[in-house]
């Protein structure tokens, strides 16, 4: 891009957020994370793979500001700090379970962060219809979550962490407990949102399937203690989406992804190259 | 999965008739029970001061309604008394437990020494100390009533989930609105509960610290007079006192019940009914 004519940006391009040597041990004396560093930068798409135990949910919860660090610091260099150390509004949790509230409806589920700021429900009905709409649950907005399915409930989690409009999204292996086809869907959906609104992603999963579909770039973790083993970019030509997934460039990823992450579990032996 | 019935208007009869049987066939046991009852009675020749047939208790129940009356508005009162203030008090109180550990390490210990011991011993107590026996029968029948509120209600308060409390967490809650949006409406099966319990004990309790207490005369409820009918062997009276107050109890075991399910059935499992 040619960015000779437009005037100097007033704040350069600078990382979204920043895991400095980071280390973080529970009561019970594990050492769930140590000395990791990770830079993550605006419109990123990055994959959190590893083994089970490698401390990749602890790292996202981390960066969420659920719980302390041992050890380390966390920065937002591009974003305005709360009281907390956390740029409130700007990061979005999608956890494993839907975690919604049984007794609201869709509607008021995604209402809640809204809720919170303390915006009344008809100042928000907008966004939160336009939220819905975007994963396909417009109709469903007085449905309770006792009435949905596992996807269905998924994606009012999803419209729930977008609701705000955040810089950044965190998914804790998402769509780990459901089936293959609903993934593949719930995969395309999050790289169209993904690709639309530019928010950047960090995606915990142990698939290496998914993870090669959807990132473009790769952090394979390695267990007790966990912390960077490899970190590396998925570059394709292709616009990922359902001919991605049949294409030589796929393959190529999955390949490359698998054998970090079997090179990551090799245990001590491997280690000592 | 639902499926449209091909006869729908098949389906719909056989859950009228379904509703229908569930009303009928309790009420055809207990007609049953009081013939036989009766059956019994004139068969055997039974003295009425021994056990007077269910004719006889209805009749008592008619000639003797100005005297049963006001003692069932009394025993009306203070258990509804008991169990609104047993609601106010537990749930307050659970909701100032649950605020530390410390606090409730403090101040749980108290709530079950008040909860084990027996009402009827410390009911002579409460008589001295309260200005009025009817205030006395209230403190009674509050105490008995609270525990279950509060206990259920502490239980339920930490059984939130940890990814909701964490959701709540991320987007810089507050205590006030974590309890009202989330720990509140979490708590309220566990609430549930505590009411159907606390409904029923705050009635027994009411009738065990009359008992105790022993009060005569006008503000008198109905554990009064049926002790009353039994020293003056007016058996028939005893029963129709004691029909009233499993009447009293059926209505507040159904008013409570009836609240659960306005709470919960459009969410909580336990009120939806399985499709299967």
């Amino acid at each position: 891009m040619n960015t000779t004519d437009t005037p100097p940006s007033p704040s350069p391009r600078r990382p979204l957020v920043v895991m400095s040597n980071v280390s973080k041990s529970f009561s019970s004396g594990t050492l769930a994370l140590s000395d990791m560093s990770l830079t993550v930068e605006g419109g990123e798409f990055v994959s959190l793979l590893g083994p089970s135990g490698c401390g990749k949910s602890t790292a996202l919860r981390i960066i969420a500001g659920l719980g302390d660090v041992t050890a380390g610091t966390i920065d937002w260099p591009a974003s305005r700090i709360n009281a907390r150390g956390l740029p409130e509004g700007d990061i979005s949790f999608v956890f494993q379970e839907p975690t919604l509230m049984p007794w609201q409806t869709v509607f008021g589920n995604v209402y809640l962060p809204l809720r919170l700021k303390g915006i009344s429900k008809t100042a928000a009905r907008d966004t939160i219809m336009t939220c819905l709409d975007t994963v396909g649950l417009k109709d469903f907005a007085e449905a309770y979550p006792r009435e949905l399915s596992g996807g269905m409930k998924m994606r009012v989690s999803i419209a729930r962490a977008l609701v705000t409009k955040p810089k950044l999204l965190l998914m804790d292996e998402p769509f780990a407990a459901l089936d293959e086809i609903t993934r593949q869907k719930l995969n395309d959906d999050v790289l169209r949102l993904w690709r639309e609104t530019g928010i950047t992603v960090i995606f915990v999963t142990h698939s290496v399937f998914e993870s090669a579909y959807l990132s473009n770039r790769i952090v394979v973790m390695k267990a007790r203690p966990g912390r960077v083993h490899a970190d590396f970019p998925l570059e394709t030509s292709l616009e990922r989406g359902p001919l991605y997934r049949a294409s030589e460039d796929y393959r190529a990823a999955c390949e490359k992804v698998s054998a970090a992450l079997l090179d990551a579990m090799g245990g001590e032996a491997m280690e000592m190259h | 999965m639902s499926t449209a019935s091909p006869l729908p208007t098949a389906a719909s009869a056989a859950k009228n008739r379904e509703t229908l049987l569930r009303i009928l066939i309790p009420i055809l046991v207990v007609v049953a029970l009081v013939l036989i009852w009766q059956g019994l009675v004139t068969a055997t020749g039974v003295p009425q001061y021994i056990l007077p047939g269910p004719a006889a208790v209805a009749r008592s129940l008619v000639t003797d309604w100005g005297t049963l009356a006001p003692a069932l508005w009394v025993t009306t009162q203070i258990t509804m008394a008991a169990l609104g203030l047993a609601l106010l008090g537990g749930v307050g109180i659970a909701i100032f437990l649950v605020q530390s550990k410390w606090i409730e390490t403090a101040f749980y210990p108290i709530a079950v020494i008040l909860q084990v011991t027996p009402i009827v011993a410390i009911a002579p107590l409460i008589l001295i100390y309260a200005p009025t026996t009817q205030v006395a029968l209230l403190i009674c029948a509050f105490l008995v009533a609270f525990f279950p509120i509060l206990s259920n209600m502490v239980q339920g308060l930490k059984s939130v989930d940890h990814n909701l409390l964490n959701l709540f967490d991320l987007y810089g809650a507050s205590r006030w609105q974590t309890l009202i949006y989330l720990k509140l409406p979490a708590s309220l099966p566990y609430f549930m509960t505590g009411l159907r319990i606390g409904g029923g004990l705050s009635l027994i309790a009411a009738v065990v610290a009359e008992f105790a207490a022993g009060s005569a005369g006008a503000g008198s409820g109905l554990a009064f007079r049926l002790l009353e009918a039994q020293y003056r062997l007016n058996i028939p009276r005893l029963f129709a006192a004691l029909v009233l107050l499993s009447a009293l109890g059926v209505v507040i075991f159904g008013i409570t019940s009836f609240i659960a399910w306005l709470g919960l059935h459009r969410w909580h499992e336990s009120s939806v009914r399985r499709e299967n």
